[in-house]
């Protein structure tokens, strides 16, 4: 455990001193804030569409994230042979990858704390110069903690693609392994439809083939609960308990997987 | 006991898209290199060094054959916290600093606390890394970034040593450093092994050396057993030479060489007597620079042994 949380740490001092992930925490935050502006332009809807807007932002730059940094966690030690110096200390294989993943998967909760943080204050200020009256027509309080809960999802739906970015990285080009992770990512969003392709096709084998995509396939739409936060409508705990597992067991998986290829290779 | 032994150790690469036929890059390794012994992996670029080392750390693994290290097989974990491994052209993470570096390694080692920062000073210390310690592994040129991957594998203080090139990029200064640290080691009773094509490097290091060509051991042994150590001329520099002289040392050399400012490099054969000629030069008003021995090197063993794999494989 102690070597993988060294690991871990490495990568997040690497990436917290990489310029990249600062641009994008910047630029997220820059859009949340702009939100605000936004929504001063739509009449009566200027809530919704700030915590629409920042929801959205923190998603789509977590993506950036976890895709441009998980493919290139493992590739890049491999091209740049600093793999080398590491694998012949006690460290296994397994430790490795294991601890590359997690140390992303740090990087990228901080990175949205943060802007869950900007998220709040702008949200708090939205609280504090709006009238009474106006607010009681918003369907939840500025400062829903739903928000958070929220933001939790999108940081576990953000981990399942870092290890789908990983696994892919552990044996193909960056280039691929992004192609493939936004590829999954995509599909993973439209998963629900495979399930139920017989209602729009009557082939047997399509749709058994569609089925079994559909549990190969991650189902990324459940963790995304933004229009019901927005909306104020209630998301049961149940829900949310039980995306998280789905979560933790597809993880579980996929870092299996990326082991196994990771162990059988050469490091020409 | 043998620090590091292989038995028929193979390694082929795949090669080609469409059709991968097998390439032997390494063929049917054995050798044993005992404990203290400072061991020579001779060879020249492409004969398949840095493989040999990489299947001995595990980071290719073998078509077939077998390797120990310390009495256990390669890959052992336990093993891996008592050796140390300097990849050749190392690279290592750009927003680290050396120290970073050293103190994360140290930590992979078990290393705790104050222990921890006391070892990556000796050790930075001992390979000649001053201020630059705290900058950025971005910000280092290629000799500093060697120094560190000879910092990161003495870091534990290891009862075996593997250096794939370790004079690569560095120096004169920095090799004669390498050097000066390598001789700290084998005093210590290190085993060392460790791979150059730059061949006076061996010749004042080690105890044995293996020769790879093409992915085979030509030859292996002692530095007394290989090199024959004959004379086999002497070399003569002498300045100020009269033509007559010059038509005397023309008759009598192998070669004359013209030099520098008027000089001349006189190749003369074994048998002949030195002390007379120097004092028949002397008296024509020539001036004797130098004499030297001409002894076999481990350079001309390893161009004609290399050569003579070379033609076998060709069949010239």
């Amino acid at each position: 455990m102690r070597t993988i949380g060294l690991v871990a740490g490495a990568v997040f001092r690497e990436s917290v001193r990489d310029r990249i992930p600062y641009a994008m925490v910047a630029f997220a935050v820059l859009l949340i804030a702009a939100s605000y502006l936004i929504g001063q332009l739509t009449a009566g809807q200027d809530m919704k569409v700030i915590k629409d807007l920042g929801l959205a932002a923190m998603s789509w730059f977590g993506l950036l994230i976890a895709v441009f940094i998980g493919i290139t966690l493992v590739s890049k030690e491999v091209e740049r042979r600093s793999v080398f110096a590491l694998l012949a200390k006690p460290v296994s294989r397994a430790q490795f990858v294991v601890g590359k993943y997690l140390g992303l998967v740090m990087t990228l909760a901080v990175n949205l704390a943060v802007m869950t943080v900007a998220f709040y204050a702008v949200l708090l200020y939205m609280d504090m110069t709006t009238a009474p009256g106006i607010k009681s027509v918003w369907p939840a309080p500025a400062l829903d903690p739903h928000l958070a809960v929220a933001v939790v999802l999108t940081v576990a739906e953000l981990s399942i693609v870092t290890a789908v970015a990983l696994f892919f990285s552990t044996f193909s080009s960056p280039l691929l392994a992004a192609l493939f992770t936004v590829g999954l990512w995509v599909a993973g969003h439209f998963n629900a439809d495979l399930r139920n392709f017989e209602a729009v096709l009557d082939a047997r084998p399509v749709v058994l083939l569609a089925r079994g995509l559909y549990y190969v396939l991650p189902n990324l739409a459940p963790f995304n609960i933004r229009a019901e936060v927005v909306h104020g409508i209630d998301v049961p705990a149940s829900q949310v308990l039980l995306t998280l597992a789905y979560a933790v067991v597809y993880i579980g998986i996929l870092l299996t997987a990326s082991v196994m290829v990771f162990r059988r290779r050469d490091f020409k | 006991m043998a620090a590091i032994e292989t038995e028929e150790l193979s390694k082929d690469f795949l090669v080609g898209f469409w059709r991968p036929r097998p390439y032997r890059a390494l063929d049917r390794l054995t050798l044993s290199v005992d404990e203290g012994e400072v061991f020579g992996f001779l060879g020249p670029n492409g004969a398949g060094k840095s493989t040999t080392l990489k299947l001995l750390m595990q980071l290719l693994y073998p078509t077939s054959g077998a390797a120990r290290i310390l009495g256990r097989p390669v890959g052992d974990f336990a093993t891996r916290a008592r050796i140390g491994y300097l990849p050749e052209n190392p690279y290592f993470y750009d927003y680290l600093t050396a120290e970073e570096l050293l103190s994360y390694f140290g930590r992979l080692f078990g290393l705790r606390g104050a222990d921890v920062t006391r070892r990556v000073s000796a050790v930075l210390d001992d390979v000649g890394l001053g201020a630059e310690r705290r900058l950025r592994l971005r910000q280092y040129s290629k000799g500093m970034v060697q120094r560190v991957g000879l910092a990161q594998a003495l870091l534990n203080e290891p009862e075996v040593v593997f250096l794939d090139e370790p004079m690569s990029g560095l120096d004169p200064l920095g090799r004669r450093h390498v050097r000066q640290v390598m001789l700290q080691l084998r005093d210590r009773g290190c085993t060392i092994f460790f791979s150059s094509h730059i061949l006076s490097d061996a010749e004042s290091l080690c105890s044995r050396v293996g020769i790879l060509a093409q992915g085979r051991l030509i030859a292996s042994g002692r530095l007394s057993e290989i090199l024959a150590f004959e004379l086999k001329g002497w070399e003569l520099v002498v300045d100020h030479v009269s033509g007559e002289q010059r038509a005397a040392l023309d008759a009598r050399a192998r070669a004359v060489t013209t030099l520098a400012h008027g000089r001349l490099s006189v190749e003369l054969p074994p048998d002949i007597a030195p002390d007379q000629v120097m004092r028949e030069l002397g008296e024509g008003g020539a001036q004797v620079v130098s004499l030297n021995p001409v002894r076999e090197t481990l350079e001309d063993y390893f161009v004609q042994s290399v050569g003579a794999a070379e033609s076998r494989r060709t069949g010239l």
